[in-house]
Parts: structure tokens; C-alpha cells; sequence
């Protein structure tokens, strides 16, 4: 029998999501200064009007729906999937006004996009918008790695039991620290030091490449703020082909790694258990999809001759690539040399690249290292239990940052949402198709919005149909959730309709 | 009896040939009238290594290497970034940015598909540039209707805030 949610619950939703939405509207300060540090009229009063109205919703919400309760599970769930949803609406506001999109639909796009950390976009004329739509475009980028709620959660949430239920729906399942919100001052506190670091790296790489100072290094805080989130927006429309810069590369790549790391291996790292990156079954499994994958995506470049040189095929096979699997989407070619002149070999060991992503509890989106590795054990001790006599027996183990036995709930709780995954991409692939695009564009294009990965081989673009569009933004947000609370927002709305009182 | 060659047909033959000849290889050999950026991205193959015209606005900025600079030109529908000489680029007065029309370059030099120089990069080796128009400053009007519409909302955002206060009390 399912049950129709009550007005408590209803309540409690609201008053979180208003919490989130007034952080939000907060967040929309730091363009603020932006424009006001380089004097952009226009840009200012767009960003005053998105804050605005953030902030009205958000305190229309928490003033009507005012509770003491907890969250449970359900309304944990909600509140993120509703909180994602409601970001994206709002936070497409100052980029609408800014006049470089054709319509809401496609601000819309481009903060999902933002917020999922994709970095797929329909922004027009990229090369002539202010600082503070551009540095709003990274940031967005940023709180969305890190994870809305979360963001909420360090700043506006004290110590509730139920913010655990809003950190798990974001799709992080691991606690770093005992405590959920000491956990994401955690992150916070290792994405700052990154930002200072990175920032700092990439501001020095773009003087040496001949820009200004002040370029340089707000260039370099909104790359770094992409890079780390596995993003892939750029200030410019060339992306990171616009520095035309080796050392500008390497500190991206580098950057792009890190951000594909577990945040619970980096926390190992800084205690000073550095053997732990070399054990771990995340790390040992990226190790060897990069290795496996690039080396085909390297013979698929070889077979037409694409790029004569190691120096070439690092910088657009292997970045591509590593921008791949990192989910972050930075680009050193155009859009279209991916179809004109890429084979159909190199464009397979890519799409399969997206599709596999990064570590747990990191900024990356898709199937996950983890879940990678985990299937792979099963399999191989199945295989062993076959091939060993029947008396004999097999231990499973793997090694997450302790020695853990493998158990079916885990492996098939793995399996689901890999195959939920699959699932996604086949079926934006398939929209795609319906739309007139050939399979592997179309497969390509829509792995990387599932996966959150950013790269486009040309389908994405202001005139594409808009319900592919819509497409697009529903699997950069279920992807990026990794579907639980996405079906859990399903389930309700269901329970809302045929629910029994 | 052989039939007498028919000096005219040969003559319309060959010019026929010659015409087929220069319409088909003529891109392979230069591209002396202008090209869009979306041809040299989409044909980059058929173009590699030739001689080409390419035009567009200076983006960005102009950022110098010893002696070179690079410098991206966007026509509209791309950017490609322009390699050219140090003396070439100080003839670039305005860059292209939110408070900026840039200089609207016309260049002449090399595409390169995968340039082995650049690591792979798709540029053009600038050999001659033509400004075709200045750059200039654009002058920001502020947008009456957004700042009504910023004190309208301040006014509700303020209703809001004493709802708020009053439910605290």
C-alpha cells in the first residue's frame, strides 16, 4: 500500500529547500564583486536580481514551511533532487538577463550543465561576457562538485542528523570524517587549499604565456574551479585550445586527476598514509582503464595518422582522453575534428572512457572506479570458484582504504546502477538517433551528458531540437544524482497522485 | 578518309579540362579568397599545409612568445588561434572582450591541421595581416528596466524579511 505524503512532510521539504535556495542566492554575491571589481554595470544588476529572488523564494519557503522536524530518507532524497532542480531554474536567471542565451531553456542547459559539472554549453558570443557571468559559470561548476547541499550543509546546517540522508541523495555514500557536516567542511577545507594552489599554478603559466595579470589569474581560478570539478567550462569559446600553452595543459591534467580522486584518498594522503593510493582498488582500477583505453584510443588516432609525433598525440589524444575519464570535458581540438577526423576506434575508447569516470566521493560523474572494480572482483572469484576444486575456498577481498570482504549486496547494488548508467546512455543515444543524428555522435554526446563529462563531438548547439534539449539537462541531473533520489522524487510524486490518505 | 581534327573542339576540350582542373585543386593549392572558419574546421584535411585568407575579430588578448605571439581570431562562428610574428601582432590596438570590439583582422599564412610546431594545434602561421576595421572601447548604458525591476524586488525581498520577523517574534 503506498502512502500519501502528508502535509509534514510537504513542510519539511520546503523549509530545507528554502535553506538551500537562500544559499543560493548568497552564493550569487561573489559574482557581484566580481562585477563590481571590473566595473560591469549591467552584469551587477543581474546578479542583484538573481540574489533577490533567490532569496525571497528561499525565505518565502523556510517562513511558510518553518519546522523543528528531521529529515527522514524520503525527504533527505526530495529535498536533493528538488534542490538540483530548483538550482538550475534560479541559477539560470543572472545568465538569461546577461543576453548571451537564446532562450531560458538554454541558460537552463548551461546551469544544469554548471551545477552537474558537465560542461557542455549553448552560450553565445562566449568571448565578450563579462567577468562576473563567467566567474558565476565556473562557480557554479564549483558548488556543484562539491555538491549544493553540501554547500548548505557546511554553511547553513547544524549538526542534524538528517543532513547525512541529503549526503548520501547527492551521490556520496562515504563518510570522511564520523561526523556528515565535519565531512563536507572537510572537502571544503581540501578544495580551498586546491583552489589557492591550483590558482596560483595556472595564474603563473598564463603570464609566462604572455597574459595580464589580472587574466591570468582570474583565467586561471575559474579553469582551476572546471578543472577540479571536473567540469570543463572555459572562459573562451576555444576552450583550452585558446592558451595554445604545454605547461597551461600539464597543470590541468594534473588538476583533472586530483579531481577524480576519492576525497577520503586525499584525506589519507594529507594524514601522511600515501601507500594507501597505491593499494586501493579505485586508483589500481583508473590505472588500468587509462592504460587499457588509451591504448586503444591511440591505435584508433595511429590508423589514420591523426597526429604524427608523441608531443601531438599527448596533447589532443591523451588530453582528450584524460578529459574523458576524468568527466571533466576540457578540450584542445574543435568540437567536429572528433567526427571529420578522428577514427571510429579513437572515438569508442573515448565514449567508453566517459562512461567509466572517476572514483566514489569525488566531483566525477558516471559509473564510478569503485563499482568498476567490484564487478570486475566478483567476476574474477567467480571464475576462480569454477576453476578451483569444489572444497576449495575462496576468500573475496578487495581494498578500500582497509582490507573489506566483498559481499553480493555490494556487488549487486554495483551492478544496478552501472547497468542504471548503461541504461541512460543507451537511451539518450537513442533520442538522438530519433532526432535524425548517426549512432556513434549521438552515443557519444549523450554518454557525456549522462556521465557529466563535457565533450561534444557538434550535436550540442543552440539549434538542436529542444527536446533534446530537455533531454540532455534530465541525464546530466539523474547522472549526476546516480538516480536513487531521482526515482525517490519519482516515488513520490507517485504516492502524491495514487497514494492513500 | 580520316576525318580532319576538329581544332576548335580540342581547344574547347582543353579549356573545359583546364577549368574542371583549377576548380577542383585549387583549394588544395591556396585560398586566396577569404575562408570561413567553419570550412577550415570541417575540411582541415583538404586545407593542411596550404596557403590561406582567413579573417576575423582578435579575442582575448594578444599573448607574446619571444619574438612570435599568439593571437585567436573569431569570424562568428569560431576562433582560430594565429600565430604571427612580434612586429605583426603590435599592429593589434584592440582585443576583443565584454567592454571591447577587437580589431577585425584580415591574415594571410599557412593552416596547419595538427601543427607540429604547436603540439597539434589546428592554426594558421600568419605571414600578412590587413586590419580591416579598428577595434573600439564599447561604452556600457545601464539598462533602465533591470534596475526598476532591482528596487521592485528589493521592495518585496524587504515584505519578505518582515514576514520572517514577525514569525520570529
Amino acid at each position: 500500500m503506498i502512502l500519501r505524503p502528508n502535509t509534514e512532510d510537504i513542510k519539511v521539504i520546503g523549509y530545507y529547500l528554502g535553506k538551500v535556495i537562500l544559499g543560493l542566492g548568497l552564493a550569487m554575491l561573489l559574482p557581484l564583486v566580481i562585477g563590481l571589481a571590473f566595473k560591469e554595470l549591467n552584469p551587477i544588476l543581474d546578479f542583484v536580481i538573481g540574489c533577490e529572488i533567490s532569496c525571497v523564494v528561499g525565505l518565502l519557503l523556510t517562513k511558510i514551511c518553518f519546522t523543528e522536524k528531521d529529515l527522514n530518507w524520503m525527504q533527505g532524497m526530495i529535498v536533493v533532487s528538488l534542490s538540483w532542480l530548483v538550482a538550475t531554474i534560479l541559477g539560470a536567471i543572472p545568465l538569461y538577463l546577461s543576453g548571451h542565451w537564446n532562450s531560458y531553456l538554454d541558460a537552463c542547459f548551461d546551469a544544469m550543465s554548471g551545477f552537474a559539472t558537465t560542461g557542455l554549453t549553448l552560450v553565445q558570443d562566449l568571448d565578450h561576457l563579462s567577468y562576473a557571468h563567467n566567474f558565476w559559470r565556473h562557480l557554479i561548476m564549483f558548488i556543484g562538485g562539491q555538491g549544493i547541499v553540501i554547500v548548505a550543509l557546511s554553511f547553513f546546517v547544524k549538526g542534524i542528523s538528517g543532513a547525512f540522508k541529503m549526503y548520501v541523495g547527492e551521490a556520496r555514500d562515504e563518510r570522511i570524517l564520523p561526523n556528515v557536516v565535519n565531512t563536507s567542511r572537510f572537502i571544503w577545507l581540501v578544495s580551498i587549499i586546491y583552489l589557492i594552489l591550483g590558482t596560483s599554478a595556472l595564474g603563473i603559466a598564463g603570464m609566462l604565456n604572455g597574459m595580464r595579470w589580472v587574466s591570468a589569474f582570474f583565467h586561471g581560478s575559474c579553469i582551476f574551479m572546471a578543472a577540479f570539478d571536473t567540469g570543463g567550462f572555459a572562459p573562451q569559446s576555444q576552450n583550452i585550445l585558446y592558451y595554445h600553452s604545454l605547461p597551461f595543459e600539464l597543470i590541468t591534467v594534473i588538476i583533472m586527476i586530483l579531481g577524480a580522486l576519492n576525497f577520503k584518498l586525499h584525506y589519507h594522503i594529507w594524514t601522511g598514509n600515501r601507500r594507501e593510493i597505491m593499494k586501493n582498488i579505485e586508483t589500481v582500477t583508473l590505472f588500468i582503464t587509462v592504460t587499457l583505453l588509451f591504448w586503444i584510443t591511440a591505435i584508433g588516432l595511429q590508423q589514420l595518422g591523426v597526429y604524427s609525433g608523441a608531443l601531438a598525440l599527448f596533447r589532443k589524444g591523451f588530453y582528450q582522453f584524460i578529459s574523458a575519464h576524468t568527466g571533466t570535458g576540457y578540450q584542445t581540438i574543435y568540437a567536429r575534428q572528433f567526427l571529420h577526423e578522428w577514427s571510429q576506434l579513437a572515438l569508442m575508447g573515448i565514449v567508453v572512457a566517459m562512461s567509466l569516470g572517476g572514483a566514489v566521493c569525488s566531483t566525477t560523474g558516471a559509473i564510478k572506479m569503485l563499482r568498476i572494480g567490484l564487478v570486475f572482483k566478483a567476476l574474477t572469484q567467480d571464475i576462480k570458484r569454477i576453476i578451483l576444486p569444489e572444497k576449495a575456498i575462496v576468500v573475496r577481498k578487495f581494498h578500500h582504504v582497509k582490507d573489506c570482504f566483498l559481499e553480493d549486496p555490494q556487488v549487486r547494488s554495483a551492478l544496478i546502477i552501472t547497468l542504471a548508467y548503461l541504461v541512460l546512455y543507451a537511451l539518450g543515444a537513442l533520442i538522438g538517433m530519433l532526432f535524425g543524428y548517426p549512432f556513434l555522435p549521438s552515443l557519444f554526446e549523450s554518454t557525456s551528458a549522462a556521465a557529466n563529462v563535457g565533450l561534444s563531438c557538434g550535436i550540442t548547439n543552440t539549434a538542436m531540437p529542444q527536446a533534446l534539449k530537455v533531454t540532455y539537462i534530465l541525464q546530466m541531473w539523474a547522472g549526476r544524482l546516480e538516480f536513487i533520489s531521482v526515482f525517490t522524487i519519482l516515488g513520490f510524486f507517485i504516492a502524491l497522485i495514487k497514494g492513500k490518505p | 578518309m580520316k576525318p580532319k581534327p576538329d581544332l576548335l573542339n580540342y581547344a574547347y576540350c582543353r579549356m573545359v579540362i583546364l577549368v574542371f582542373l583549377i576548380v577542383t585543386f585549387m583549394p588544395l593549392v591556396s585560398c586566396a579568397q577569404g575562408i570561413t572558419s567553419e570550412e577550415l574546421i570541417n575540411n582541415a584535411v583538404l586545407y593542411d599545409g596550404k596557403q590561406v585568407v582567413y579573417e576575423g575579430e582578435v579575442i582575448g588578448e594578444v599573448m607574446y612568445r619571444r619574438d612570435y605571439a599568439w593571437v585567436n581570431l573569431n569570424d562568428g562562428s569560431n576562433a582560430i588561434g594565429i600565430w604571427l610574428g612580434k612586429d605583426l601582432a603590435s599592429a593589434i590596438a584592440y582585443t576583443g572582450n565584454y567592454k571591447a570590439q577587437g580589431d577585425w583582422l584580415e591574415i594571410t599564412g599557412i593552416f596547419h591541421r595538427a601543427c607540429s610546431q604547436h603540439g597539434g594545434d589546428l592554426d594558421i602561421h600568419a605571414r600578412v595581416i590587413r586590419k580591416m576595421n579598428s577595434g573600439r572601447q564599447v561604452k556600457e548604458r545601464l539598462n533602465t528596466a533591470k534596475l526598476n525591476f532591482v528596487f521592485v524586488l528589493l521592495g518585496v525581498l524587504c515584505l519578505a524579511l518582515i514576514l520572517r520577523l514577525l514569525k520570529n517574534k
